[in-house]
Protein backbone atom coordinates (compact mmCIF):
# COMPACT_ATOMS: atom_id res chain seq x y z
CA UNK A 1 0.00 0.00 0.00
CA UNK A 2 1.19 3.49 -0.90
CA UNK A 3 1.74 5.78 2.13
CA UNK A 4 -0.19 9.02 2.34
CA UNK A 5 1.18 10.10 5.72
CA UNK A 6 4.81 9.59 6.71
CA UNK A 7 6.08 10.73 10.09
CA UNK A 8 9.72 10.43 11.05
CA UNK A 9 11.29 11.14 14.45
CA UNK A 10 8.63 13.70 15.30
CA UNK A 11 9.07 15.59 18.57
CA UNK A 12 7.15 18.45 20.13
CA UNK A 13 8.10 20.13 23.40
CA UNK A 14 6.25 22.83 25.28
CA UNK A 15 8.92 24.21 27.55
CA UNK A 16 9.84 21.33 29.83
CA UNK A 17 6.97 19.12 28.72
CA UNK A 18 7.72 16.79 25.84
CA UNK A 19 4.24 16.12 24.50
CA UNK A 20 5.40 14.03 21.55
CA UNK A 21 8.69 12.22 21.84
CA UNK A 22 10.44 11.01 18.70
CA UNK A 23 7.60 9.10 17.05
CA UNK A 24 7.62 7.56 13.59
CA UNK A 25 4.75 5.92 11.71
CA UNK A 26 3.09 5.65 8.33
CA UNK A 27 -0.51 5.62 7.23
CA UNK A 28 -1.44 3.89 3.97
CA UNK A 29 -3.65 5.52 1.36
CA UNK A 30 -7.31 4.63 1.90
CA UNK A 31 -6.65 3.34 5.41
CA UNK A 32 -8.82 3.89 8.45
CA UNK A 33 -6.18 4.59 11.02
CA UNK A 34 -6.91 4.86 14.75
CA UNK A 35 -4.50 6.82 16.91
CA UNK A 36 -5.22 5.71 20.46
CA UNK A 37 -3.81 6.68 23.81
CA UNK A 38 -4.71 7.83 27.32
CA UNK A 39 -5.44 11.48 28.17
CA UNK A 40 -2.45 13.69 27.58
CA UNK A 41 -0.62 11.06 25.51
CA UNK A 42 0.04 13.51 22.69
CA UNK A 43 -2.65 12.61 20.16
CA UNK A 44 -4.06 16.08 19.58
CA UNK A 45 -0.58 17.59 19.54
CA UNK A 46 0.40 15.13 16.81
CA UNK A 47 -2.71 15.93 14.78
CA UNK A 48 -2.03 19.65 15.10
CA UNK A 49 1.44 19.15 13.72
CA UNK A 50 0.17 16.95 10.89
CA UNK A 51 -2.33 19.68 9.97
CA UNK A 52 0.17 22.59 10.00
CA UNK A 53 -1.32 24.20 13.11
CA UNK A 54 1.74 23.62 15.26
CA UNK A 55 5.37 23.63 14.26
CA UNK A 56 7.27 20.51 15.32
CA UNK A 57 10.27 20.92 17.57
CA UNK A 58 12.04 18.42 15.33
CA UNK A 59 11.26 15.67 12.86
CA UNK A 60 9.78 15.18 9.42
CA UNK A 61 6.16 15.03 8.34
CA UNK A 62 4.91 14.26 4.87
CA UNK A 63 1.21 14.54 4.17
CA UNK A 64 0.01 13.58 0.69
CA UNK A 65 3.60 13.84 -0.45
CA UNK A 66 4.13 17.37 0.88
CA UNK A 67 6.44 18.42 3.65
CA UNK A 68 4.06 20.20 6.05
CA UNK A 69 6.79 22.50 7.34
CA UNK A 70 7.75 23.86 3.92
CA UNK A 71 4.77 23.31 1.64
CA UNK A 72 2.03 24.13 4.13
CA UNK A 73 -0.30 25.46 1.48
CA UNK A 74 -0.08 22.34 -0.66
CA UNK A 75 -0.46 20.12 2.37
CA UNK A 76 -3.54 22.03 3.51
CA UNK A 77 -5.22 21.33 0.20
CA UNK A 78 -5.08 17.62 0.90
CA UNK A 79 -6.90 17.28 4.20
CA UNK A 80 -9.94 18.17 6.23
CA UNK A 81 -10.16 18.14 9.99
CA UNK A 82 -12.65 17.87 12.81
CA UNK A 83 -11.08 19.23 15.96
CA UNK A 84 -11.43 17.86 19.46
CA UNK A 85 -12.08 21.33 20.89
CA UNK A 86 -14.80 23.68 19.67
CA UNK A 87 -13.92 25.56 16.50
CA UNK A 88 -17.24 27.07 15.40
CA UNK A 89 -18.01 30.76 15.14
CA UNK A 90 -20.78 31.05 17.70
CA UNK A 91 -21.93 34.44 16.44
CA UNK A 92 -22.79 32.96 13.07
CA UNK A 93 -25.68 30.65 12.25
CA UNK A 94 -25.24 26.95 11.56
CA UNK A 95 -25.73 27.61 7.86
CA UNK A 96 -23.21 30.45 7.81
CA UNK A 97 -20.59 28.31 9.53
CA UNK A 98 -21.06 25.62 6.89
CA UNK A 99 -21.10 28.11 4.05
CA UNK A 100 -17.91 29.83 5.19
CA UNK A 101 -16.19 26.46 5.35
CA UNK A 102 -17.38 25.67 1.84
CA UNK A 103 -15.89 28.93 0.54
CA UNK A 104 -12.59 28.25 2.31
CA UNK A 105 -12.39 24.84 0.66
CA UNK A 106 -13.30 26.16 -2.76
CA UNK A 107 -16.66 24.45 -3.26
CA UNK A 108 -18.75 26.31 -5.82
CA UNK A 109 -21.96 28.01 -4.85
CA UNK A 110 -24.45 25.51 -6.23
CA UNK A 111 -22.72 22.48 -4.82
CA UNK A 112 -22.21 24.26 -1.51
CA UNK A 113 -25.89 24.88 -1.18
CA UNK A 114 -26.79 21.28 -1.91
CA UNK A 115 -24.17 19.74 0.32
CA UNK A 116 -24.79 22.08 3.23
CA UNK A 117 -28.47 21.29 3.17
CA UNK A 118 -28.03 17.54 2.86
CA UNK A 119 -25.38 17.38 5.59
CA UNK A 120 -27.38 19.53 7.98
CA UNK A 121 -30.31 17.21 7.35
CA UNK A 122 -28.01 14.25 7.93
CA UNK A 123 -27.02 15.50 11.39
CA UNK A 124 -30.60 16.63 12.03
CA UNK A 125 -29.87 20.31 12.31
CA UNK A 126 -31.66 21.54 9.22
CA UNK A 127 -34.61 22.78 11.30
CA UNK A 128 -32.20 25.01 13.17
CA UNK A 129 -29.96 26.11 10.33
CA UNK A 130 -30.85 29.78 10.76
CA UNK A 131 -30.12 29.78 14.50
CA UNK A 132 -26.95 31.23 15.95
CA UNK A 133 -24.59 28.49 17.07
CA UNK A 134 -24.29 30.02 20.53
CA UNK A 135 -27.84 28.89 21.21
CA UNK A 136 -27.04 25.25 20.41
CA UNK A 137 -26.58 22.43 22.94
CA UNK A 138 -23.19 20.72 23.25
CA UNK A 139 -24.27 17.74 21.16
CA UNK A 140 -25.74 19.96 18.47
CA UNK A 141 -22.50 21.90 18.20
CA UNK A 142 -20.59 18.66 17.95
CA UNK A 143 -22.85 17.43 15.16
CA UNK A 144 -22.38 20.70 13.33
CA UNK A 145 -18.59 20.42 13.62
CA UNK A 146 -18.72 16.96 12.11
CA UNK A 147 -21.10 17.98 9.34
CA UNK A 148 -18.76 20.84 8.52
CA UNK A 149 -15.78 18.48 8.41
CA UNK A 150 -17.61 16.25 5.93
CA UNK A 151 -18.57 19.14 3.64
CA UNK A 152 -15.61 18.87 1.32
CA UNK A 153 -14.13 15.55 0.37
CA UNK A 154 -10.40 15.70 1.06
CA UNK A 155 -7.84 12.98 0.46
CA UNK A 156 -7.28 12.68 4.19
CA UNK A 157 -9.79 13.35 6.94
CA UNK A 158 -8.45 13.94 10.44
CA UNK A 159 -10.99 13.33 13.20
CA UNK A 160 -9.89 14.16 16.73
CA UNK A 161 -12.37 12.41 19.01
CA UNK A 162 -15.19 13.12 16.57
CA UNK A 163 -17.90 11.31 18.49
CA UNK A 164 -17.15 12.72 21.93
CA UNK A 165 -20.36 13.58 23.74
CA UNK A 166 -22.66 12.05 21.15
CA UNK A 167 -25.30 9.40 21.80
CA UNK A 168 -24.78 5.87 20.37
CA UNK A 169 -27.38 6.36 17.62
CA UNK A 170 -25.64 9.44 16.30
CA UNK A 171 -22.23 7.81 16.62
CA UNK A 172 -23.23 4.83 14.52
CA UNK A 173 -24.96 7.03 12.02
CA UNK A 174 -21.87 9.19 11.56
CA UNK A 175 -19.45 6.28 11.40
CA UNK A 176 -21.41 4.57 8.68
CA UNK A 177 -21.27 7.79 6.66
CA UNK A 178 -17.52 8.08 7.16
CA UNK A 179 -16.91 4.44 6.27
CA UNK A 180 -18.94 4.97 3.15
CA UNK A 181 -16.79 7.96 2.11
CA UNK A 182 -13.69 5.90 2.85
CA UNK A 183 -14.86 3.14 0.55
CA UNK A 184 -16.32 5.19 -2.27
CA UNK A 185 -13.61 7.83 -2.51
CA UNK A 186 -10.57 6.05 -1.12
CA UNK A 187 -10.49 8.78 1.52
CA UNK A 188 -7.93 8.13 4.24
CA UNK A 189 -9.33 8.45 7.76
CA UNK A 190 -7.05 9.32 10.66
CA UNK A 191 -8.97 9.39 13.92
CA UNK A 192 -8.62 9.32 17.68
CA UNK A 193 -11.17 8.10 20.17
CA UNK A 194 -11.50 6.87 23.73
CA UNK A 195 -14.28 4.45 22.77
CA UNK A 196 -12.33 1.25 22.24
CA UNK A 197 -15.23 -0.71 20.78
CA UNK A 198 -15.59 2.05 18.19
CA UNK A 199 -11.93 1.76 17.25
CA UNK A 200 -12.16 -2.04 17.13
CA UNK A 201 -15.17 -1.86 14.85
CA UNK A 202 -13.91 0.64 12.27
CA UNK A 203 -10.11 0.78 12.35
CA UNK A 204 -8.02 -1.17 9.88
CA UNK A 205 -4.78 -0.13 11.55
CA UNK A 206 -4.02 1.18 15.00
CA UNK A 207 -1.15 2.95 16.71
CA UNK A 208 -1.12 3.30 20.49
CA UNK A 209 0.67 6.30 21.94
CA UNK A 210 1.49 6.75 25.60
CA UNK A 211 3.51 9.54 27.22
CA UNK A 212 4.42 10.85 23.80
CA UNK A 213 5.87 7.56 22.50
CA UNK A 214 4.27 4.93 20.31
CA UNK A 215 4.04 1.72 22.31
CA UNK A 216 2.32 -0.57 19.79
CA UNK A 217 1.21 -0.61 16.19
CA UNK A 218 -0.70 -3.02 13.96
CA UNK A 219 -4.13 -4.26 12.95
CA UNK A 220 -6.71 -4.74 15.72
CA UNK A 221 -6.14 -8.53 15.50
CA UNK A 222 -2.41 -8.15 15.83
CA UNK A 223 -2.78 -6.01 18.94
CA UNK A 224 -5.17 -8.53 20.49
CA UNK A 225 -2.90 -11.48 19.89
CA UNK A 226 0.18 -9.57 20.94
CA UNK A 227 -1.37 -8.80 24.33
CA UNK A 228 -3.39 -12.01 24.66
CA UNK A 229 -6.59 -10.01 24.99
CA UNK A 230 -10.22 -10.61 24.12
CA UNK A 231 -11.12 -7.01 23.38
CA UNK A 232 -9.28 -3.92 22.26
CA UNK A 233 -10.08 -2.34 25.59
CA UNK A 234 -8.15 -5.08 27.39
CA UNK A 235 -5.32 -4.77 24.91
CA UNK A 236 -5.27 -1.00 25.43
CA UNK A 237 -5.10 -1.39 29.20
CA UNK A 238 -2.42 -4.04 28.92
CA UNK A 239 -0.34 -1.68 26.78
CA UNK A 240 -0.83 1.54 28.68
CA UNK A 241 -1.41 0.39 32.27
CA UNK A 242 -4.36 0.90 34.61
CA UNK A 243 -3.39 4.14 36.27
CA UNK A 244 -5.13 7.42 35.67
CA UNK A 245 -2.93 9.90 33.88
CA UNK A 246 -1.39 12.98 35.33
CA UNK A 247 -1.88 16.14 33.33
CA UNK A 248 1.71 16.21 32.22
CA UNK A 249 3.53 13.18 30.85
CA UNK A 250 6.68 14.40 32.52
CA UNK A 251 5.09 14.29 35.93
CA UNK A 252 4.00 10.78 35.07
CA UNK A 253 7.45 9.70 33.96
CA UNK A 254 8.75 11.21 37.15
CA UNK A 255 6.43 9.08 39.30
CA UNK A 256 7.46 5.96 37.46
CA UNK A 257 11.10 6.79 37.90
CA UNK A 258 10.51 7.18 41.62
CA UNK A 259 8.73 3.83 41.79
CA UNK A 260 11.62 2.22 40.01
CA UNK A 261 14.07 3.82 42.37
CA UNK A 262 12.20 2.44 45.38
CA UNK A 263 12.37 -1.14 44.16
CA UNK B 1 -8.82 34.79 -3.24
CA UNK B 2 -11.49 37.49 -3.69
CA UNK B 3 -14.14 35.10 -2.41
CA UNK B 4 -12.17 34.45 0.75
CA UNK B 5 -11.57 38.17 1.33
CA UNK B 6 -15.28 38.77 0.77
CA UNK B 7 -16.52 36.04 3.12
CA UNK B 8 -14.33 37.30 5.96
CA UNK B 9 -15.36 40.87 5.27
CA UNK B 10 -18.99 39.76 5.40
CA UNK B 11 -18.39 37.89 8.64
CA UNK B 12 -17.22 41.10 10.33
CA UNK B 13 -20.25 43.00 9.03
CA UNK B 14 -22.64 40.31 10.28
CA UNK B 15 -21.02 40.17 13.67
CA UNK B 16 -21.31 43.96 13.86
CA UNK B 17 -24.99 44.31 13.20
CA UNK B 18 -25.75 41.37 15.47
CA UNK B 19 -24.02 42.99 18.44
CA UNK B 20 -26.33 45.89 19.21
CA UNK B 21 -24.88 46.20 22.70
CA UNK B 22 -21.41 46.71 21.26
CA UNK B 23 -22.63 49.38 18.85
CA UNK B 24 -24.41 51.29 21.59
CA UNK B 25 -21.69 50.65 24.16
CA UNK B 26 -18.94 52.03 21.94
CA UNK B 27 -20.94 55.21 21.40
CA UNK B 28 -20.93 56.00 25.11
CA UNK B 29 -17.37 57.26 25.29
CA UNK B 30 -17.51 59.58 22.24
CA UNK B 31 -20.83 61.02 23.36
CA UNK B 32 -19.38 61.74 26.78
CA UNK B 33 -16.37 63.45 25.21
CA UNK B 34 -18.56 65.52 22.93
CA UNK B 35 -20.90 66.63 25.67
CA UNK B 36 -18.54 67.02 28.64
CA UNK B 37 -15.53 68.42 26.80
CA UNK B 38 -17.41 70.10 23.98
CA UNK B 39 -19.74 72.04 26.21
CA UNK B 40 -17.41 72.19 29.21
CA UNK B 41 -14.42 73.73 27.43
CA UNK B 42 -16.53 75.55 24.84
CA UNK B 43 -16.68 78.95 26.62
CA UNK B 44 -12.94 79.01 27.45
CA UNK B 45 -12.00 78.05 23.91
CA UNK B 46 -14.25 80.83 22.61
CA UNK B 47 -12.75 83.38 25.00
CA UNK B 48 -9.27 82.43 23.85
CA UNK B 49 -10.36 83.47 20.40
CA UNK B 50 -10.29 79.97 18.87
CA UNK B 51 -13.94 79.88 17.82
CA UNK B 52 -16.43 77.12 18.45
CA UNK B 53 -14.83 74.21 20.37
CA UNK B 54 -17.43 71.66 19.28
CA UNK B 55 -16.51 72.41 15.66
CA UNK B 56 -12.89 71.73 16.55
CA UNK B 57 -13.50 68.74 18.79
CA UNK B 58 -15.94 66.70 16.74
CA UNK B 59 -13.42 65.42 14.15
CA UNK B 60 -11.11 64.45 17.02
CA UNK B 61 -13.84 62.50 18.75
CA UNK B 62 -14.76 60.80 15.48
CA UNK B 63 -11.18 59.68 15.11
CA UNK B 64 -11.21 58.45 18.69
CA UNK B 65 -14.25 56.28 18.14
CA UNK B 66 -12.66 54.86 14.99
CA UNK B 67 -9.30 54.07 16.57
CA UNK B 68 -10.83 52.32 19.58
CA UNK B 69 -13.32 50.39 17.53
CA UNK B 70 -10.82 49.33 14.89
CA UNK B 71 -8.04 48.26 17.21
CA UNK B 72 -10.61 46.20 19.06
CA UNK B 73 -11.85 44.66 15.81
CA UNK B 74 -8.33 43.58 14.99
CA UNK B 75 -7.67 42.24 18.44
CA UNK B 76 -10.84 40.15 18.21
CA UNK B 77 -8.53 37.52 16.76
CA UNK B 78 -7.87 36.64 20.38
CA UNK B 79 -11.56 35.80 20.82
CA UNK B 80 -11.29 33.53 17.81
CA UNK B 81 -8.31 31.89 19.39
CA UNK B 82 -10.10 31.38 22.69
CA UNK B 83 -13.36 30.19 21.18
CA UNK B 84 -11.45 27.97 18.78
CA UNK B 85 -12.60 29.38 15.46
CA UNK B 86 -9.03 30.43 14.66
CA UNK B 87 -8.10 26.75 14.16
CA UNK B 88 -10.73 26.44 11.46
CA UNK B 89 -9.26 29.38 9.54
CA UNK B 90 -5.62 28.42 10.04
CA UNK B 91 -6.07 24.87 8.78
CA UNK B 92 -7.89 26.00 5.63
CA UNK B 93 -6.20 25.75 2.23
CA UNK B 94 -6.27 29.47 1.51
CA UNK B 95 -3.59 32.08 1.91
CA UNK B 96 -3.53 33.61 5.34
CA UNK B 97 -3.00 36.96 3.69
CA UNK B 98 -6.46 36.86 2.13
CA UNK B 99 -8.02 35.90 5.47
CA UNK B 100 -6.21 38.75 7.19
CA UNK B 101 -7.12 41.21 4.44
CA UNK B 102 -10.79 40.23 4.56
CA UNK B 103 -11.10 40.60 8.27
CA UNK B 104 -9.13 43.85 8.25
CA UNK B 105 -11.32 45.40 5.56
CA UNK B 106 -14.40 44.13 7.39
CA UNK B 107 -13.22 45.51 10.73
CA UNK B 108 -12.33 48.79 9.05
CA UNK B 109 -15.75 49.03 7.40
CA UNK B 110 -17.61 48.64 10.66
CA UNK B 111 -15.27 51.08 12.40
CA UNK B 112 -16.03 53.59 9.63
CA UNK B 113 -19.76 53.03 10.13
CA UNK B 114 -19.25 53.62 13.81
CA UNK B 115 -17.43 56.87 12.98
CA UNK B 116 -20.38 57.95 10.84
CA UNK B 117 -22.73 57.33 13.76
CA UNK B 118 -20.57 59.62 15.90
CA UNK B 119 -20.69 62.33 13.22
CA UNK B 120 -24.47 62.09 13.22
CA UNK B 121 -24.55 62.42 16.99
CA UNK B 122 -22.17 65.37 16.83
CA UNK B 123 -24.45 67.02 14.29
CA UNK B 124 -27.36 66.59 16.65
CA UNK B 125 -25.24 68.25 19.36
CA UNK B 126 -24.67 71.26 17.09
CA UNK B 127 -21.70 70.37 14.90
CA UNK B 128 -22.03 71.78 11.37
CA UNK B 129 -20.27 70.89 8.14
CA UNK B 130 -20.88 70.94 4.41
CA UNK B 131 -21.98 67.37 3.73
CA UNK B 132 -21.94 67.50 -0.05
CA UNK B 133 -18.48 69.06 -0.27
CA UNK B 134 -16.70 66.88 2.24
CA UNK B 135 -18.37 63.47 2.30
CA UNK B 136 -16.11 61.54 -0.09
CA UNK B 137 -12.88 62.87 1.39
CA UNK B 138 -14.26 62.32 4.86
CA UNK B 139 -15.11 58.68 4.14
CA UNK B 140 -11.70 58.12 2.62
CA UNK B 141 -9.91 59.42 5.71
CA UNK B 142 -12.15 57.55 8.11
CA UNK B 143 -11.59 54.34 6.22
CA UNK B 144 -7.81 54.81 6.05
CA UNK B 145 -7.59 55.44 9.79
CA UNK B 146 -9.75 52.37 10.35
CA UNK B 147 -7.65 50.14 8.07
CA UNK B 148 -4.43 51.26 9.71
CA UNK B 149 -5.61 50.53 13.21
CA UNK B 150 -7.52 47.34 12.45
CA UNK B 151 -4.33 45.99 10.90
CA UNK B 152 -2.41 47.12 13.96
CA UNK B 153 -4.93 45.32 16.15
CA UNK B 154 -4.57 42.18 14.05
CA UNK B 155 -0.81 42.28 14.37
CA UNK B 156 -1.06 42.66 18.14
CA UNK B 157 -3.82 40.07 18.41
CA UNK B 158 -1.77 37.51 16.48
CA UNK B 159 1.01 37.86 19.02
CA UNK B 160 -1.09 37.78 22.17
CA UNK B 161 -2.33 34.54 23.69
CA UNK B 162 -5.22 35.96 25.70
CA UNK B 163 -6.93 39.16 26.70
CA UNK B 164 -4.75 39.90 29.71
CA UNK B 165 -2.52 42.15 27.65
CA UNK B 166 -5.37 44.14 26.20
CA UNK B 167 -5.44 46.74 28.96
CA UNK B 168 -1.75 47.26 28.39
CA UNK B 169 -2.33 47.96 24.73
CA UNK B 170 -5.09 50.44 25.49
CA UNK B 171 -3.19 52.32 28.17
CA UNK B 172 0.25 52.37 26.62
CA UNK B 173 -0.57 52.55 22.95
CA UNK B 174 -4.06 53.71 22.11
CA UNK B 175 -4.45 56.34 24.82
CA UNK B 176 -1.10 58.04 24.10
CA UNK B 177 -1.75 57.93 20.35
CA UNK B 178 -5.10 59.55 20.93
CA UNK B 179 -4.09 62.22 23.41
CA UNK B 180 -0.98 63.25 21.48
CA UNK B 181 -2.77 63.40 18.14
CA UNK B 182 -4.17 66.88 18.53
CA UNK B 183 -7.68 65.49 18.67
CA UNK B 184 -8.51 67.59 21.73
CA UNK B 185 -6.32 70.68 21.32
CA UNK B 186 -4.96 72.69 18.37
CA UNK B 187 -1.41 71.68 17.48
CA UNK B 188 -0.60 75.21 16.29
CA UNK B 189 -0.59 76.58 19.82
CA UNK B 190 0.87 73.55 21.58
CA UNK B 191 4.38 73.40 23.11
CA UNK B 192 7.15 72.14 20.80
CA UNK B 193 7.48 68.82 22.59
CA UNK B 194 3.81 68.02 21.96
CA UNK B 195 3.96 68.93 18.29
CA UNK B 196 7.08 66.80 17.95
CA UNK B 197 5.20 63.84 19.36
CA UNK B 198 2.24 64.57 17.14
CA UNK B 199 4.49 64.52 14.10
CA UNK B 200 5.34 60.87 14.76
CA UNK B 201 1.80 59.91 15.79
CA UNK B 202 -0.03 58.30 12.87
CA UNK B 203 -3.37 59.26 14.33
CA UNK B 204 -2.38 62.94 14.20
CA UNK B 205 -2.43 62.69 10.40
CA UNK B 206 -5.81 61.01 10.57
CA UNK B 207 -7.27 63.69 12.82
CA UNK B 208 -5.75 66.37 10.66
CA UNK B 209 -7.16 64.76 7.54
CA UNK B 210 -10.61 64.57 9.08
CA UNK B 211 -10.44 68.19 10.14
CA UNK B 212 -9.19 69.14 6.72
CA UNK B 213 -12.02 67.39 4.94
CA UNK B 214 -14.71 68.59 7.34
CA UNK B 215 -13.61 72.18 7.89
CA UNK B 216 -10.85 72.94 5.41
CA UNK B 217 -8.27 73.69 8.11
CA UNK B 218 -5.18 71.52 8.35
CA UNK B 219 -1.88 71.38 10.18
CA UNK B 220 0.16 69.10 7.93
CA UNK B 221 -1.82 69.61 4.72
CA UNK B 222 -4.19 67.07 3.17
CA UNK B 223 -1.76 65.55 0.64
CA UNK B 224 0.72 64.81 3.43
CA UNK B 225 -2.03 63.34 5.61
CA UNK B 226 -3.20 61.17 2.79
CA UNK B 227 0.26 59.97 1.82
CA UNK B 228 1.28 59.18 5.40
CA UNK B 229 -1.92 57.27 6.19
CA UNK B 230 -1.80 55.39 2.94
CA UNK B 231 1.79 54.25 3.34
CA UNK B 232 1.36 53.35 7.00
CA UNK B 233 -1.79 51.36 6.23
CA UNK B 234 0.03 49.38 3.57
CA UNK B 235 2.95 48.72 5.90
CA UNK B 236 0.66 47.76 8.75
CA UNK B 237 -1.33 45.36 6.57
CA UNK B 238 1.91 43.70 5.49
CA UNK B 239 3.07 43.49 9.09
CA UNK B 240 -0.29 42.23 10.39
CA UNK B 241 -0.41 39.64 7.62
CA UNK B 242 3.09 38.50 8.49
CA UNK B 243 2.31 38.00 12.17
CA UNK B 244 -1.00 36.39 11.34
CA UNK B 245 0.69 33.97 8.97
CA UNK B 246 2.99 32.90 11.81
CA UNK B 247 0.10 32.32 14.22
CA UNK B 248 -0.16 28.88 15.78
CA UNK B 249 -2.86 27.41 17.98
N1 LIG C 1 -0.13 24.58 24.04
C1 LIG C 1 0.36 23.78 24.98
N2 LIG C 1 1.19 24.27 25.92
C2 LIG C 1 1.71 23.45 26.86
N3 LIG C 1 1.46 22.13 26.95
C3 LIG C 1 0.65 21.59 26.06
C4 LIG C 1 0.05 22.38 25.02
N4 LIG C 1 -0.74 21.58 24.26
C5 LIG C 1 -0.63 20.34 24.80
N5 LIG C 1 0.20 20.35 25.88
C6 LIG C 1 0.58 19.19 26.70
O1 LIG C 1 0.97 18.16 25.84
C7 LIG C 1 0.53 16.90 26.34
C8 LIG C 1 -0.25 16.17 25.28
O2 LIG C 1 -1.48 16.83 25.04
P1 LIG C 1 -2.50 16.37 23.91
O3 LIG C 1 -3.58 17.38 23.86
O4 LIG C 1 -1.77 16.10 22.67
O5 LIG C 1 -3.05 15.02 24.51
P2 LIG C 1 -4.15 14.03 23.92
O6 LIG C 1 -3.48 12.74 23.67
O7 LIG C 1 -4.87 14.66 22.81
O8 LIG C 1 -5.10 13.86 25.19
P3 LIG C 1 -6.70 13.79 25.30
O9 LIG C 1 -7.07 12.37 25.11
O10 LIG C 1 -6.95 14.23 26.71
O11 LIG C 1 -7.27 14.70 24.28
C9 LIG C 1 -0.26 17.21 27.60
O12 LIG C 1 0.57 16.98 28.71
C10 LIG C 1 -0.58 18.66 27.49
O13 LIG C 1 -0.65 19.26 28.76
MG1 LIG D 1 -6.72 15.28 22.44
Amino acid sequence: MENIIEVENLTKSFGKITAVNNISFEVGKGDIFAFLGPNGAGKSTTIKMLTTLLEPTSGQIKVAGFDVCHDEDDARHSFGIVFQDPSLDEDLTAYENMDLHGVLYGINKKERKERVESLLKFVELWDRHKDLVKHFSGGMKRRLEIARGLLHHPKILFLDEPTIGLDPQTRNHIWSYIKDMNQKEQMTIFFTTHYMEEAQRVAKNIAVIDNGTIVAQGTPEELLSKTNSQSLEDAFLALTGHNIREESPDAWAHIRAMKRAKR
Amino acid sequence: MMKVVYIFWLRQIKKYYRSKSRIIGSLGQPVLFLLALGFGFGPIFQKAGQGNYLQFLAPGVVSMSIIFFSVFSGIEIIFDRQFGFLKETLAAPVSRFSIMLGRTLGGASVATLQGLLVIIIATIAGFRFDVAASLSLLLLFMFLIAVLFTALGTAIGSLMEDFHGFQLVVNFLIMPLFFLSGALFPLEEAPKILTAFAAIDPLAYGVDGLRGSLMQTTHFGLPVDLAVLFCLSAIMIALGAYFFSKAQV
